[in-house]
């Protein structure tokens, strides 16, 4: 029933669809992890996934660029199209897959290397730039995105781990905008930050939206509220609600999302 | 009284103390465990403690130090006329040991009664006789002052024996009693206990450092010696190795850089086996294989750091050194004239190697953060540009020290070099030449029946403080690069 509210939906906006995805499972081993996921991602919007936690959305977030191949036991069916294409077919190389499907994870990882080659890594294993004047370009243009231009324009060769924590998340997305993804997986980038680099890189990723689809998995459901047009809300491995973020904070359709977003379960 | 037992007699008077303590202090509590300061058995080990403690230490140093005073008193019964011109003083003393040694087991094998034993008057072609009855060797007819001596020494060795029994049982009697009134509810037996424990690590670590120091020192103390002899510019620029040992140092030259030039020759050869070998498959086993290879795989590489070096050794000389030999030998290309050689030896070496390089960078690389890998994958990186632009990066300085660790156990690797490498000294390029290194050459300066206080056998305290002071140095250079450069990741 549902699934046709979805398609319908999905029918009605004008937003082309980036991520089309039926019928996925996901499994840790035996543990089946994510149930009957059906949902359309658009381009050009923020899409937050909220829920309790262990609720599955971080996994699911991480099989849409195939990031749980790292993990040797987990396992997903069902499809996963991006523009039209399975991305767990055999005939996609995930790592091509990624470059498109940029992640920035719940922790700040920068490398062990300085500011600069933080940002060129990406571009330079894809081969962006021809070179190092277009490359000075691309690392300009990706940290003015990341909103940490200002911060670190003097000091581009100093380590990318001696910023401080907001910083780095910041040079992080700075890093996973610098190879032109299409979409942006982002895995709660705000849970390791003060409030005033949350609100840093939330005013980022509203910014980021003009040129991307952006995925975000959030604890916060002010957050949600806050950078978020469509709302997926799980709970323990089902998709039990996806709208309009308006429609799900004021008027939710599910006896559990209303309890979760008004703070009884969860 | 023997030893063994003085120990069982003072653990058991120290197992008396323990219940006699832990009743007490409870008895001191009426019977509640609960008001006491501490638990009963620390009242119990409180006496244990000052029981044994102070009992053992007098009776260790009695050991050291009776040896020494009783050799000294007796060694002043000896008059300078019973010290034959081409002998000293130390010759007759062993012989005055000897015939002591004789007299007891004459005594205990019942040639003899003890009261002969300690005769003064016994005439001493009889005691000869006797004691040759008795199996005890005496090779020559026992003179006058050594029976003597002989005797004294006798008696003041068991003098001191019975006196040190009697001090350490007295001590540890005390030791118990002192510990046992102190035994109150109110008395902190936790907080001795807890210091006593404290002392006993101190006093262990103390022994390890004083030991090392020891050592150095005793290194110190000979290379000084042995520069007297030799002049030090000889020594650390002399181009040739050929210690003479008919010549009593007259005709020796002992320049030690033929000696570390073989040294580093087969070390970089070893190197340049093990580090790139090693390297790989701790890349292979912690970023590509499976945990089934990885659980068969790891246990059987470090096999390779258990077998004894001798056995390598006999592995280059008998294996690898004439398979060498076949495609490098005058039937092959013609640059290898013997088994013995830096490449025989080199290569061995880096066998021996390989899991000290592997096993320490694969450590070094599992701890680098999966954050760092995820980072990179999901910027669409491969496994091996993941690897190499991230991982190893990150795990560079831990896996410089590794390097830096192996090559000061190739420096100091002895085994190998005597049976692959050969006994020439030579300055020479050929790595197919055979080349000896600094520690096969003590070996042999020091297996050899040269004059302990000649320079051909003293050179080997100065080899030996060479070769420590350089690989110290390489430890230190790579405990600072590790620290220095060491990634803080949380």
């Amino acid at each position: 029933m549902m699934k046709d509210n979805i398609d319908t939906k999905v029918g009605v906006d004008a937003m082309e669809t980036k991520f089309n995805c039926r019928d996925v499972q996901v499994y840790y081993a035996d543990n089946h992890a994510i149930k009957d996921v059906n949902v359309d991602i658009l381009d050009k919007t923020v899409t937050a996934f909220i829920g309790p936690s262990g609720c599955g959305k971080s996994t699911f977030l991480r099989s849409l660029n195939r990031m749980n191949d790292t993990i040797p036991i987990c396992r997903v069916e069902g499809d996963i199209l991006l523009d039209g294409e399975d991305i767990n077919d055999a005939k996609v190389d995930p790592v091509q897959l990624r470059a498109k499907v940029g992640m920035v994870f719940q922790k700040p990882n920068p490398f062990p290397k300085s500011i600069y080659d933080n940002i060129a890594y990406g571009p330079r294993i894809h081969g962006l730039a021809r070179n190092k004047a277009e490359l000075d370009e691309i690392v300009e243009k990706s940290l003015r995105r990341g909103a940490i231009w200002d911060e670190v324009k003097d000091r581009l060769d100093a380590p990318g781990t001696g910023l401080s924590g907001g910083q780095q998340q910041r040079l992080c997305i700075a890093r996973a905008v610098a190879t032109e993804p299409e979409v942006l997986l982002m895995d709660e980038p705000c849970s390791a930050l003060d409030p005033i680099a949350t609100a840093q890189v939330e005013e980022l990723i509203d910014e980021l939206k003009a040129n991307y689809s952006v995925v975000i998995v959030t604890h916060s459901m002010q957050q949600a509220a806050r950078v978020s047009q469509k709302t997926a809300f799980f709970h323990l491995g089902n998709l039990v609600e996806y709208d309009d973020t308006n429609e799900i904070f004021t008027n939710p359709r599910d006896q559990r999302t209303e309890s979760y977003i008004t703070g009884r379960i969860g | 009284m023997p030893v063994f037992w003085l120990i069982l007699i003072v653990l058991a008077i120290a197992a008396a103390g323990f219940v006699v303590g832990r009743s007490r202090a409870l008895s001191s509590a009426e019977g509640d465990a609960r008001k006491l300061h501490s638990l009963p058995s620390f009242y119990g080990n409180n006496v244990v403690i000052k029981a044994i403690v102070p009992a053992f230490l007098v009776m260790i140093v009695w050991l050291l130090a009776q040896p020494l005073v009783v050799a000294s008193s007796v060694s002043g019964l000896i008059p300078e006329s019973a010290i034959p011109d081409n002998s000293s003083r130390g010759l007759v003393m062993a012989e005055v040991r000897r015939a002591a040694d004789g007299l007891d087991a004459a005594v205990a094998s019942g040639g003899m009664t003890e009261d002969f034993a300690r005769n003064a008057r016994a005439d001493f072609n009889d005691v000869t006789e006797r004691l040759q009855e008795a199996g005890a060797i005496v090779t020559s007819q026992v003179t006058q002052p050594v029976l003597r001596a002989a005797q004294r020494f006798r008696v003041l060795n068991a003098t001191g024996k019975t006196l040190m029994s009697g001090a350490v049982i007295a001590l540890s009697i005390l030791g118990a009693l002192w510990g046992i009134r102190e035994t109150k509810a109110e008395f902190r037996a936790r907080n001795t206990v807890e210091t006593s424990i404290r002392m006993l690590l101190i006093a262990a670590a103390s022994i390890a450092i004083l030991t090392t120091v020891g050592i150095v020192l005793s290194l110190v103390f000979n290379t000084v010696e042995f520069f007297r002899l030799y002049p030090a510019s000889d020594f650390f620029f002399g181009t040739t190795w050929s210690p003479s040992f008919s010549g009593r140092g007259g005709s020796s030259e002992l320049g030690v850089l033929p000696l570390l030039w073989g040294t580093f020759y087969i070390s970089i050869v070893a190197l340049l086996v093990a580090v790139p070998i090693g390297l790989f498959s701790a890349i292979y086993l912690s970023e590509y294989a499976s945990s089934r290879v990885r659980s068969v795989a790891k246990p059987m590489l470090e096999v390779l750091a258990g077998i004894p070096t001798i056995v390598y050794g006999l592995f280059a000389l008998l294996t690898v050194g004439p398979l060498l030999l076949s495609v490098f030998g005058p039937n092959g290309l013609g640059w290898m004239q013997a088994g013995t050689a830096v490449m025989t030896a080199g290569l061995v070496m880096g066998i021996m190697l390989i899991p000290f390089v592997s096993s320490l960078s694969d450590d070094i690389i599992n701890a680098v953060p999966q954050s760092m890998r995820d980072g990179s994958y999901g910027l669409g990186a491969t496994q091996s540009e993941t690897i190499r632009q991230v991982v190893l990066p990150a795990a560079l300085p831990g896996i410089v020290g590794a390097i830096l660790l192996a090559s000061s156990r190739a420096i100091g690797e002895t085994m190998i070099v005597v049976l692959g490498a050969g006994a020439a000294a030579k300055l020479d390029l050929n790595p197919f030449e055979a080349m000896t290194t600094v520690t096969a050459k003590i070996v042999s300066q020091l297996t050899g029946d040269a004059d302990f206080a000649s320079p051909e056998a003293l050179v080997a305290f100065a080899l030996g403080m060479t070769l420590f002071v350089i690989t110290l140095g390489l430890n230190v250079f790579a405990l600072y690069i590790v620290r220095k450069y060491r990634e803080q990741y949380e």
